[in-house]
């Protein structure tokens, strides 16, 4: 089942909009409130469940396994690193799960440069074959093999 | 309603699709090609984009070599088997040999995995897999090709690959639509990486009472099953002869797709019905 949204708590930000993969949360024009325009083609990827400032967007579980009066709800904090979700069954049964999402602060987990300079070595080669020479004793010898044409 | 035409020129490399494979193109087109003009096209937001839009809460291949658990040549034999010979060993050993220095980068990145706390290895759920907190796999893979790249293109959705009018069979670029404004884009580029996979909405997803099918792995499970049923229907449509269903036993589910089969040619295929 797709996603709704709690009326009474979105404020129209427009961060569902963005994030969403199949483009389908929209604002509506008149109310200033996001909605899902296309049900169906909704994958449950809970993106914009995570990325509401608001925590103003849910998702109903398949009918088929998940009956109505549970929930699942999900807190992603970027500044602590952590998603938290809460399951809660029909029967009241509650359970907690916390996980951390990353162990690098954002915009600083990726190198912008790489350390392996390009220009290094023949252009020509095969990335592999680069990385072989100027690698170690162990991926040399892991592509020794493909200096020979693989016979078929 | 005015569509614009946006052209943009001199791409040394075009990435088109920024899921998980684009993404890690990017960043290895600009690890081997610091000067190039590197631009992705992505249909959706590169942030959360692709079949790992949701996260992943496994790595099912990291061979483990630096501990000395598998060889990529063990696991050419393994798959080799699994998929009953039909496989390339030169294309397997290749990936399997370059698998493990992709997770550690991801670790670098930032991808939590965990890790057995005596030996510091990783914790392992299978022979191949390994176990880790997933849930921002793509938005960590994505903000190492939005540094990569030149130019990154939200909600473009590319069409057709530009041929190159002086020379034969060769490709120029591509181009595509923004699937909010209409725009039309061409870009033009020495070289494609086609990244677009089995996400492309090809195929129109139910979203009621599917759920069983879908609890694991929701677009590749949605779609990719759906390719499997539709070639299979093609095949027979094609030579009149029943389908030869082995590899999708157990797959072949009526009704699924956007122009179901008819009924009757699924009681004709071999298979268990689900």
């Amino acid at each position: 089942m797709p996603t709704f949204v709690y009326m009474t708590r979105c404020d129209g930000c427009g961060h569902c909009v963005d994030i969403c993969p199949s483009d389908i949360m929209h604002i509506d024009k008149t109310y200033r409130r996001a909605y899902n325009i296309e049900p169906s083609m909704c994958w449950e990827c809970y993106s914009c469940v995570k990325a509401c400032p608001q925590n103003a967007i849910d998702v109903r579980g398949y009918a088929d396994f998940a009956p109505l009066g549970h929930s699942v709800r999900v807190i992603r904090d970027e500044e602590k690193g952590t998603i938290a979700w809460k399951i809660k069954y029909r029967n009241g049964t509650e359970k907690n799960f916390l996980s951390p999402i990353t162990t690098k602060p954002w915009g600083r987990r990726s190198r912008s440069s790489p350390t392996f300079p390009a220009e290094q070595g023949n252009a020509r080669q095969p990335a592999a074959v680069q990385r072989a020479e100027s690698g170690s004793a162990w991926m040399t010898a892991v592509c020794a093999p493909f200096s020979q044409p693989v016979s078929s | 309603m005015a569509y614009e035409t946006i052209v943009e020129d001199d791409i040394d490399i075009l990435v088109v699709g920024s899921g998980l494979g684009g993404s890690g193109a990017a960043w290895e087109a600009r690890f081997w090609g610091q000067n190039k003009k590197i631009v992705i096209a992505e249909k959706a937001n590169i942030d959360r984009s692709g079949a790992v839009a949701q996260g992943l809460y496994a790595i099912n291949c990291y061979m483990g070599t630096r501990w000395g658990e598998n060889n990529p040549e063990d696991h050419v034999r393994y798959a080799r088997i699994d998929l009953m010979g039909l496989v390339r060993e030169d294309l397997l050993f290749d990936m399997a040999r370059h698998v493990d220095s992709t997770v550690h980068q991801f670790e670098e990145w930032g991808l939590p995995i965990m890790k057995d706390p005596k030996t510091g290895r990783y914790l392992r759920e299978g022979r191949w897999q390994i176990m880790i907190h997933g849930e921002s796999y793509k938005p960590i893979v994505a903000e190492a090709a939005k540094k990569s790249a030149d130019k990154v293109f939200n909600r473009i959705c590319v069409t057709h690959l530009l041929m190159d009018d002086s020379r034969e069979n060769r490709v120029a670029g591509a181009v595509g639509f923004n699937v909010r404004t209409g725009n039309y884009h061409v870009f033009k580029s020495k070289t494609v990486i086609c990244g677009a996979g089995g996400a492309s909405n090809i195929f129109k997803p139910r979203s009621v009472g599917e759920g069983s099918g879908r609890t694991w792995y929701a677009p590749w499970s949605s779609r990719v099953r759906l390719w499997a049923h539709d070639r299979s229907r093609r095949e027979d449509d094609a030579d009149g002869k029943p389908h030869r269903a082995g590899a999708f036993q157990g797959r072949l589910r009526p009704g699924r797709c956007l122009f179901p089969a008819p009924e009757d040619l699924y009681a004709k295929l071999p298979g268990r019905r689900v």
